[in-house]
């Protein structure tokens, strides 16, 4: 279990993201999801005007199949709604989602359900997503069932060993007929992952996949999505808050702050380099293993702001430590910054 | 003479129709006036449990042995109800989700004045003034003491419950997982405002939490606890440079470090269970490097530096050599 996890990525992969040859596993163009906040019987009265929370504000990348990359950034920043928008459970209100060329972005209920199969959603916590009263075996085939697949009684347990063995469950038979409280946390999360497995999706969008868990069975869960995605032809998105995993285990990572991808760009560069003011106060309170490496932290004051009211100009310049006026003015769009070492780096800041 | 001495802790629970979970085994450490001690390990371990004994807030299926002198009296001898003249006053506690810790349908002002009143400290319009002093000291405008818990962030909140638990002000602070609810950021404020308290303050800490790269941040020094016991415990610089129990490299390989370069490795298995008492070492299934020694010998924790314990039979091993 131990080859393998957490090395240093090679360049080649940042090809990927940027220049795919053939069409991109998952493209977002300019996704944009607002909810519109509930008005109470005094402001319909006095006709106050319809407000909306700006959840997701134009975000476009791209994934490639084999490729795993991070969503990062703090709680409100949109990185769930985002996942939760490609998924089909949150209708975005613009901008295109493409899965493997097709805009799914639009489609209904009945239209997504045949596409459902192809894009997958491992959970924060795998003590809620499985049903306490299913056996392993049932939760893994139940998938099977929904999208009718499988054939027979014999044929579903077998992919469902299969995809359980490939999860880490091993030997499978053992773990078939058990119940989810007779298993360790990340047992859990393992048994949601074959759960996905069995459709073999070409997507997986993993939210927080090891948060909940204990630190000695992280490195197991990422390094086993780590593998999955190298050896098959799938893409993973991961949605992180932490950023010192995401370094570790992401070909890339796009830093997003009140709806935007402010920077995006190779782990490495993202991390090493980085070029946003808000990627760098992030990175520089992300507190390290040795205890000589004590930096004094670049604490931002305050918390992100409300996406009701999103801040005109650049939506970071009331926190940022940098700002001119007119930051205030401009809204910066991505661009590659003067000191960036990549050509896949890609920062949203007028001042660089 | 420590300001807080905690020696041979034993805490049990008895849970109805099961066997009796022995969740401290013999905990002892101690704390000076000033200083940020860290209680590490994953959960399960006993360390929110031992917590809980000093603050005398066990559940009432748990029961208690061992010596916690503060200030050379043991305020576990008459059980651990005798805490209570010691709580708040002298030893106070942050919990892990500030949201479940404070009342949602009073105010913040109000929450924090009211310890005050209990153990006599202040009352009234003294108690209220000092509220509004203990929400400045932890960043927060007086006037926002007139405020509900919901009208706050998470951020706030954690600020208010450390105002609420400095409200008598107590020599020590327990704070258990502050952070884990928390963004980054806001984790930075919080771990930033803990720090200068003790610095200002006088203030003895005891940080409680899973992530080591918290503890090695804020502490100078730390305990590493597995299965109810204290396997490792040094300054924060040792444990990370030169740690002496298998666990403790272990538990730092696993853990993603932002510009580490080496693997991240997971511990194979599983913490034993606490309701049986087993014989020899309880992380020898786990380890890497086991002796035979380790399946029947219980190891002991020894000094393997100047104030640098261990429990690992390895560590005589280097002594011989």
């Amino acid at each position: 279990m131990s080859e393998n996890q957490g090395q240093a990525r090679p360049a080649a992969t940042e090809v990927a993201g940027t220049t795919a040859p053939q069409t991109p596993l998952l493209e977002v163009a300019d996704l944009a999801t607002y909810y519109p906040v509930r008005r109470g019987l005094t402001e319909r009265l006095t006709r106050a005007p319809k407000l909306e929370v700006h959840a997701v504000d134009g975000v476009s990348f791209r994934l490639a199949r084999g490729e795993m990359m991070a969503l990062v950034g703090e709680s409100g920043c949109g990185k769930t709604t985002t996942a939760q928008t490609i998924l089909g459970m949150v209708k975005a209100t613009s901008g295109a989602i493409r899965l493997n060329g097709t805009d799914i972005a639009q489609l209904d209920e009945r239209q997504m359900r045949p596409l459902r199969r192809t894009l997958q959603m491992i959970y924060q916590d795998p003590y809620e997503s499985l049903d306490p009263r299913f056996r392993v075996r049932e939760s893994v085939e139940e998938p099977m069932l929904v999208h009718g697949i499988g054939g027979s009684r014999a044929q579903r347990e077998q992919l469902a060993v299969e995809a359980l063995e490939r999860a880490g469950l091993s030997p499978a038979r053992l773990f078939l007929d058990r119940f989810p409280h007779e298993l360790s946390g990340g047992q859990r999360q393992r048994v949601a992952i074959a759960a996905a497995l069995v459709l073999d999706p070409d997507l997986l969008l993993a939210d927080e996949p090891v948060s909940m868990l204990d630190v000695s069975v992280r490195a197991g869960v990422l390094s086993l999505l780590d593998t999955l995605r190298r050896n098959g032809d799938m893409g993973i998105l991961m949605i992180t808050h932490d950023l010192s995993t995401a370094a570790r285990f992401a070909d890339r990572i796009a830093v997003m702050y009140l709806g935007r991808i402010v920077e995006h760009g190779p782990a490495s560069d993202v991390v090493r380099n980085p070029q946003h003011p808000y990627t760098k106060a992030l990175l520089s309170v992300v507190p390290k293993r040795d205890p000589r490496e004590r930096a004094t932290p670049q604490i931002l004051s305050g918390e992100t702001p409300n996406p009701v009211n999103v801040p005109a100009g650049c939506r970071f310049h009331p926190r940022c430590p940098v700002a001119e006026e007119r930051c205030k003015l401009e809204d910066p769009q991505l661009r590659l910054p003067a000191g960036a070492t990549s050509p896949a780096h890609q920062a949203a800041c007028l001042l660089i | 003479m420590s300001l807080l001495e905690v020696s041979g802790l034993h805490v049990w629970f008895d849970p109805p129709s099961a066997a009796e979970v022995h969740a401290v085994q013999g905990v002892s450490f101690a704390l000076d006036a000033g200083e940020r001690f860290g209680l590490v390990g994953e959960s399960g371990c006993g360390k929110t449990t031992t917590i809980l004994a000093l603050m005398g807030l066990l559940p009432p299926n748990a029961s208690a042995a061992g010596e916690v002198l503060l200030d050379g009296q043991n305020i576990l001898a008459g059980g651990e109800e005798s805490v209570q003249a010691y709580r708040w006053k002298d030893i106070a506690m942050v919990f892990q989700g500030a949201m479940n810790a404070l009342n949602p349908v009073k105010k913040i002002g109000w929450q924090i004045a009211e310890p005050m009143a209990y153990h006599g400290v202040a009352q009234g319009a003294a108690a209220r003034q000092r509220a509004g002093e203990l929400l400045e000291m932890v960043g927060i405008p007086a006037a926002a003491g007139e405020r509900y818990p919901h009208e706050f962030s998470g951020g706030m909140r954690q600020r208010a419950a450390i105002a609420m638990a400095l409200a008598c002000e107590p020599k020590i602070l327990l704070a258990d997982e502050p952070t884990t609810a928390l963004d980054v950021m806001v984790q930075a404020q919080i771990l930033e405002l803990l720090t200068r308290l003790c610095a200002e303050l006088g203030l003895a800490l005891i940080l409680v939490t899973h992530d080591l790269p918290v503890v090695a941040q804020v502490c100078e020094r730390a305990a590493v606890m597995y299965a109810g016991e204290i396997v490792e415990t040094g300054s924060t610089d040792a444990l990370y440079h030169t740690p002496r129990h298998p666990y403790t490299r272990l538990l730092f390989a696993a853990t993603p470090d932002l510009y580490g370069q080496d693997a991240v490795i997971s511990i194979p298995g599983a913490p034993p269970r606490l309701d049986v008492a087993g014989a020899g070492c309880p992380f020898r299934p786990r380890c890497d490097v086991p002796l035979p020694r380790c399946v029947d010998e219980h190891p002991e924790l020894r000094l393997v530096e100047p104030a640098h314990q261990a429990a690992c039979h390895r560590n005589e091993l280097v002594g011989a050599s």
